[in-house]
């Protein structure tokens, strides 16, 4: 069975069809690669299935249950969470701090008005052990502003990570940082994500990235999908090759 | 990656008190030292020191800037003196606990409205909404005495009614003080919890980035709405324990000039800290009643020393004073 599953989702612009009647599934445990030129529909299909846009038409089924209508709030509760292509991060807060507002929202302590915040030491000490996983335990106490781009992208990860989501979505989770800086920044997620059994989307321009770390690939092109399947049958696929990639190396 | 073990370190609650404990016993100790007017003068900015911190829970830990903070005054002050008038309620404390009771009602009302929006058209609309109750009370004035205002005699404190005999001035620098203070340190307290509280850290999550915030699950306008309300409750607090001061409650402090004095407040004292508001709040009042004194061009001599304050110290005196100290920190840790 599916862990998500959308039936002919649609959104409009104006009269640009951004994401047009599309059926795209994902398995429980499966790490999967979105792909597609700018403005192929995306990061719209993405912030359909998370909540942040409301669809004109179609069906969300997550874990069996249609989240079509619901809030944003409702479809973190139910598993859902994500990271951004620009950077959303709480620039004022400590890494620390960023990490543990997940942590006290997931637990249902957000909202605790007249007790400290500092008194919930099971809290720190998991956002301090998540900050441990993406590598930034030393910059806990600094400000999520004043850290460097690879940093805030990872730290991004990490506030949604703390969700312990059941479906996460990695809007371009290397872009804006140094080629040398990718590969590390996509280890540390992929050993975390594959380690939790968390089932992942990554939008993703980079090809390297793409086919060195996805189960499945998922092109998109005008709103549409244009094909989907392995790395290899990606690779090889010519409407794909066509479209997006360019021919494969003889 | 760092090879040095790294710890976690939780910053403690405790520390402040370092600060808080020595200026409070230097307020309960000042009366004897000063004379009942300066004493007075100190209550006047302990007063306003509530309402800033209660606008600053707004506008420093939630991002909103609210232009109508006078509404929440006023109806705490006029809650206090129709309750004297028609109801003849003598004792403070049913006085103070109907201004906020009042205060968190309008303040639930115009807030349902107002957490809807941010930025401009929030200051906007809260605003609109103040002029609204500053035009009633200028307009109903067979009810709020209009211009002329309501008298508000000298109430009962802890069940004791001044004695006819005993001068005012010394109960308002004596019983009244301490009263406030006591108030005012029970507000300190409170506010400092609810900032440094998983709500507090979720309203500076709100503040940073709101679209971050829904996405850690945050409900957005519910927090922005409980934080409104309970910054209507503390000015609405301040505005109750003002008026006995006073004696009298005129529709000025309904009027959008006096919100701008309580933005001027925090924004004088810093409004990126915790302490900046309730600084910024006894400084302005002292600035204020000596500019008083001096000309009678004073809102024009205020103008320009608030406008050189701001351009000299612009995170304010305690975010200054704060920048002054970590310096100072660095230069003896070289």
């Amino acid at each position: 069975m599916n862990l998500l599953q959308t039936t002919q989702l649609t959104k409009y612009f104006g009269n640009t069809h951004a994401v047009d009647a599309v059926d795209f599934a994902i398995g429980e445990g499966e790490v999967l690669a979105l792909i597609g030129s700018n403005g192929a529909g995306k990061t719209s299909l993405v912030n359909l299935i998370s909540g942040l846009l409301r669809a004109d038409g179609g069906r969300i089924v997550f874990r069996g249950i249609d989240i079509t209508a619901l809030s944003v709030h409702d479809r973190i509760r139910a598993g859902i969470a994500r990271s951004f292509q620009l950077v959303n991060l709480f620039d004022q807060l400590t890494l620390l701090d960023n990490v543990a507002l997940s942590i006290f929202s997931r637990e249902g302590m957000i909202g605790r008005l007249l007790s400290l915040a500092n008194r919930y030491r099971a809290v720190w000490e998991e956002a301090f052990e998540i900050l441990r996983q993406f590598g930034l335990e030393t910059r806990s106490s600094l400000l999520a502003g004043g850290i460097s781009q690879g940093e805030r992208k990872l730290l991004d990860v990490a506030v949604a990570y703390a969700l312990r989501p059941k479906l996460l979505f990695l809007d371009e989770p290397t872009s804006g940082v140094g080629t040398r800086e990718k590969a590390p920044i996509m280890d540390v997620v992929s050993a975390i994500v594959r380690s939790k059994h968390i089932t992942a989307v990554v939008i993703e321009h980079d090809m390297d990235v793409v086919f060195r770390y996805s189960d499945r690939i998922v092109a998109m092109h005008q709103g549409t999908i244009l094909a989907s399947g392995t790395p290899d049958e990606i690779r090889h696929n010519e409407a794909v090759t066509t479209t997006l990639i360019g021919a494969p190396d003889a | 990656m760092s090879t040095f073990p790294v710890t976690l370190e939780v910053r403690s609650s405790v520390k402040p008190l370092a600060w808080a404990v020595p200026a409070a016993l230097l307020l309960f100790a000042l009366p004897h030292a000063i004379d009942p007017y300066q004493t007075i003068l100190l209550a006047y900015g302990l007063v306003m020191a509530i309402a800033a911190l209660g606008f600053n829970l707004l506008l420093g830990y939630t991002g909103l800037l609210s232009f109508g903070h006078s509404a929440y005054f006023g109806l705490g002050a006029y809650a206090v003196a129709f309750m004297v008038k028609y109801l003849h309620v003598q004792s403070l404390e049913l006085l103070v606990l109907g201004a906020v009771v009042a205060s968190l009602a309008v303040s639930a009302l115009f807030g349902f409205v107002c957490v809807r929006y941010t930025r401009i058209f929030f200051s906007i609309l809260t605003l609109a909404l103040s002029q609204v109750l500053w035009s009633l009370a200028f307009k109903f004035f067979w009810v709020t005495g209009g211009s002329d205002g309501l008298r508000v005699p000298t109430p009962a404190v802890l069940g004791r009614l001044p004695d006819p005999a005993e001068d005012k001035i010394l109960f308002l620098a004596n019983a009244y003080y301490y009263y406030v203070l006591v108030l005012f340190l029970a507000c300190v307290l409170v506010m400092w919890v609810i900032v440094n509280s998983p709500f507090g850290k979720a309203l500076q999550a709100i503040r940073d980035n709101e679209t971050r915030a829904e996405f850690v699950g945050i409900q957005i306008r519910r927090y922005r709405f409980v934080a409104f309300l309970v910054s209507g409750a503390f000015t609405g607090l301040a505005g109750a324990l003002w008026v006995p001061l006073n004696g009298l409650t005129t529709p000025d402090i309904l009027y959008w000039p006096f919100s701008g004095e309580i933005v001027f407040m925090s924004v004088l004292g810093g409004f990126r800290t915790f302490a900046g508001p309730i600084v910024g709040a006894v400084v302005f009042n002292y600035l204020k009643t000596s500019a008083v004194g001096f000309t009678v061009y004073w809102q024009a001599l205020l103008g320009a020393i608030l406008v050189f304050l701001v351009l000299a110290l612009p995170a304010g005196i305690v975010g200054t004073f704060k920048h002054l100290l970590l310096w100072l920190r660095k230069r003896a840790f070289r």
